[in-house]
């Protein structure tokens, strides 16, 4: 595929390596940002190319893994209700609530269906108008210009039978959660490409002033990944705290102005609880008055659910960076992907499931 | 084959019901004129319970598979031709010669008839170029909703006739991993029918018998050591079964594993690694290095065999474990799947 | 989080200014899908854009990514020579 098999070449891949040793001349912990990032690290095997300098850090990307819990119960109970079909994006299934996962509700006779885009939620009410069809909009902001179209259009069709259950979180506000964080040891970010794709970078420039970090916007593919981490490294050895870009092809600095629109129209920023690290202000979307009719969590009622977490999953600690996977007592033994004790663990970028399934540290 | 006839009235009877699997007269007429029509003829001492067989040989491979695919046809095949081949391949994986097959229906009430018929048809096709005979069986049908269309059962026999045994255990250090062809075509050509995920592929299944291309290697003397077929759970899985079996560590290099451009395309776009991803005309085959040479032009010159290439070998290390060369240079390890890939965004 | 895969346009349907209806028929390697075009206004067919869930986010810049991959080459070059 053109624009991707390119950057993967494994000469240039070796001889960004070599250059990264070339210039690291102090201990750096660099954290990347994007649970898509995480895993091609880990399937890439990135980090073995690294100087042992370099640490590098899964940062609370995926937002399957930061979804909070009372929302993925939530979703449970919707899910498991008759007449209502209920969609959702594959990550999703197999993420662990209080009792259950969705792939269970299913399982039990729960009408839940994997969708590859929102649209497909919105055609699945149009041809079920007897059906309460619900979708699951977990992400981050690479997929919120998608969710508020699917909204955008089921009120343009006058849809009375789809809602959303929203559960979007924001980037900046997280890293900058990390950030402040007393226990921070980060000291460079990779940004998350395709939300800058969306978003743009001109809110990173504040952020890298006050707390003297460099922050290289990075794309997915090892070569990126690389030549970010390169770009990082240099700057840090030169005592920089920049915002640079490297994923050009497709990030501008202002990002996506029609996606933008139509978010800001649909959505609103709203506090956010993200799983495992509580809860961020101004972290979260939410949709507006104009669409309340189409949000799930009104439409359904409901109210506050108790929610009960494991005791035993640090994921939280995971997330921020704190910790690495293989330093919970839990993981491999109580915790594996066949039964997860937290989201990190099932979602394929979580950082704990792609320690698992690519290194299983011995 | 398609212009075979079928005695049995279809317009009389344009949907499979109950009674169809109820032990009276319908059942009998569905039977006589549907399936021993198609897979016939009926032994000159009539249909019994059982069927008595001579076999040419005592040493025996026995095995059974259940087909539970939906959609029952996609590109490249449907669940009657993975029923059959399904199960001809886990004989062929011994090295046995297969000769007979029980096959086994339970069908949903209200089947259509003609999809039945469709189905029979498709079993006989590959019953034939598989060089198997379907010579028992049975018919259940279950209410409207407690079934998919249509779940097969197949068992089948063959005959050993090499002195190789071929298992797991006797994978030697040093040994080479061959494959017949690309990864991933019959999982994304099932991906590509299901709604919500569609999109426009030429990609068909590979959905094969490799029985003959396996007795190819076995004719010119190959020392084969094990094979698998690779079925659900793609080729990481098969290696992954094989180095427990064997308490191994087997090493591939991602570089040589073939996967064609559109499979590869697809599985980045849903988030999946061809890996993983299932096959159904894909085997690999350990031999001693020294054969490697031999049995790839062995492979390459048959049919199914045209895209064969070494993608590994066996290592000297009794962890039983599969590393991966990955494409950029680095390692790591290449494990075991827990449940299904679904489609990911993240 | 961001599987976003880069694809070619192959034809457009809906008129411009269209935004609920606009879509492209997009070539992945070979798959070809059809997608929204309705944050990316400017595509025209043969254009590379970048998908998520079925939605193109941005124009692949052929120019910068050609700029990124001459710097990578001849700093993998400059490596060979010097190893």
């Amino acid at each position: 595929m053109k624009y991707l098999d390119e950057y993967r070449d494994p000469k240039l891949a070796q001889a960004l390596s070599r250059q990264i040793h070339k210039i690291t001349t102090k201990p750096w912990v660099i954290m990347e940002v994007c649970g898509g990032q995480t895993h091609a690290i880990v399937k890439f095997g990135i980090d073995t190319l690294l100087p042992k300098k370099i640490e590098l850090v899964h940062g609370p990307g995926c937002p399957v893994c930061v979804t909070p819990l009372e929302m993925i119960d939530r979703a449970l109970v919707i899910a498991a209700q008759k007449d209502v079909i209920f969609c959702s994006f594959g990550d999703m299934l197999r993420v662990p609530g209080s009792e259950t996962d969705l792939l269970a509700v299913k399982a039990q006779g729960g009408n839940v269906r994997i969708v590859y885009s929102p649209l497909d939620a919105v055609k699945i009410a149009q041809d079920n108008p007897d059906n309460e069809v619900v979708f699951f909009a977990v992400g981050f902001e690479t997929t919120a210009p998608a969710n508020a179209m699917a909204v955008f259009q089921a009120k343009e069709l006058g849809l009375q039978n789809f809602s959303l259950l929203v559960s979007h979180v924001l980037v900046p506000p997280a890293m900058e959660a990390i950030l402040s964080s007393g226990s921070n040891r980060v000291q460079g970010f990779l940004a998350a490409g395709h939300v800058c794709t969306v978003m743009g970078y001109t809110e990173y420039p504040p952020i890298a002033l006050k707390y003297k970090v460099p922050i290289i916007v990075t794309g997915f593919e090892p070569l990126d990944i690389l030549q970010g981490i390169a770009m990082c490294v240099q700057q840090l050895e030169d005592g920089r705290h920049e915002v640079e870009n490297q994923y050009v092809r497709s990030v501008k600095e202002q990002g996506n102005p029609y996606a933008q629109e139509l978010i800001s129209r649909v959505f609103c920023v709203i506090p956010r609880k993200w799983r495992g690290i509580g809860e961020i202000p101004q972290s979260g979307l939410s949709l507006t008055n104009e669409y309340r009719d189409y949000d799930a969590e009104i439409k359904f009622k409901l109210g506050d659910i108790k929610t009960q977490e494991s005791s035993e999953c640090i994921s939280g600690l995971i997330l921020q960076g704190i910790k690495k996977p293989h330093e919970c007592p839990a993981f491999g033994v109580k915790c594996t992907p066949e039964h997860p004790l937290g989201a990190t663990m099932v979602s394929s970028e979580g950082a704990c499931s792609a320690y698992y399934t690519y290194k299983r540290v011995t | 084959m398609n212009a075979m006839s079928c005695p049995f009235p279809i317009q009389q009877y344009p949907h499979v019901l109950l009674a169809h699997g109820g032990g009276g007269r319908l059942m009998q007429q569905l039977i006589e004129k549907m399936f021993t029509h198609a897979f016939g003829p009926k032994p000159a001492t009539g249909l019994h319970d059982s069927i008595v067989l001579n076999l040419p040989s005592n040493k025996i491979a026995f095995t059974t598979d259940s087909f539970v695919v939906k959609p029952l046809f996609f590109p490249g095949g449907d669940i009657g031709a993975l029923a059959v081949n399904g199960t001809v391949n886990d004989l062929s994986m011994s090295g046995a010669r297969p000769l007979y097959l029980s096959l086994g229906f339970i069908i949903e009430e209200g089947l259509s008839m003609e999809t039945l018929w469709r189905v029979v048809r498709s079993i006989k096709k590959a019953a034939d170029e598989a060089g198997v005979t379907i010579v028992t069986g049975d018919t259940k049908v279950v209410d409207r909703g407690k079934g998919d269309g249509i779940f097969i059962n197949t068992s089948g026999i063959g005959i050993i006739e090499h002195d190789l045994s071929i298992v797991p255990a006797h994978i030697q250090s040093g040994d080479a991993i061959l494959i017949n062809g690309d990864v991933g075509r019959h999982g994304i050509a099932i991906m590509a029918t299901r709604e919500n995920l569609s999109f426009e592929t030429t990609i068909e299944s590979d959905c094969a018998p490799l029985n003959d291309i396996v007795s190819r290697l076995i004719k010119v003397g190959i020392e084969i050591h094990c094979m698998r077929d690779l079925t659900r759970g793609g080729l990481a899985s098969a290696l992954n079964e094989i180095a427990q079996d064997a308490s191994r560590t087997i090493q591939i290099d991602e570089k040589f594993v073939p996967v064609k451009e559109q499979v590869a395309s697809a599985c980045a776009i849903m988030g999946f690694d061809p890996l993983y991803v299932a096959n159904e005309g894909r085997f690999i085959a350990f031999v001693p290095a020294s054969q490697s040479s031999k049995a790839l032009k062995i492979l390459q010159n048959h049919p199914l065999g045209q895209g064969a290439c070494c993608i590994g070998e066996v290592l000297d290390d009794t962890k039983p474990l599969v590393t991966l060369k990955g494409i950029i240079g680095a390692n790591r390890i290449l494990d075991m799947i827990s449940g299904e890939q679904l489609p990911r965004i993240c | 989080m961001c599987l976003a895969i880069p694809g070619k346009i192959e034809s457009i349907t809906g008129s411009e200014g269209d935004f609920l209806n606009i879509k492209g028929k997009v070539n992945f390697g070979g798959i070809l899908k059809e997608v929204s075009l309705a944050y990316v206004p400017e595509a025209k067919v043969g254009d590379y854009v970048i998908v998520h869930v079925g939605f193109a986010l941005s124009l692949v810049d052929q120019e910068e990514a050609l700029k990124v991959f001459d710097y990578l080459k001849q700093m993998g070059e400059l490596e060979e020579l010097h190893t």
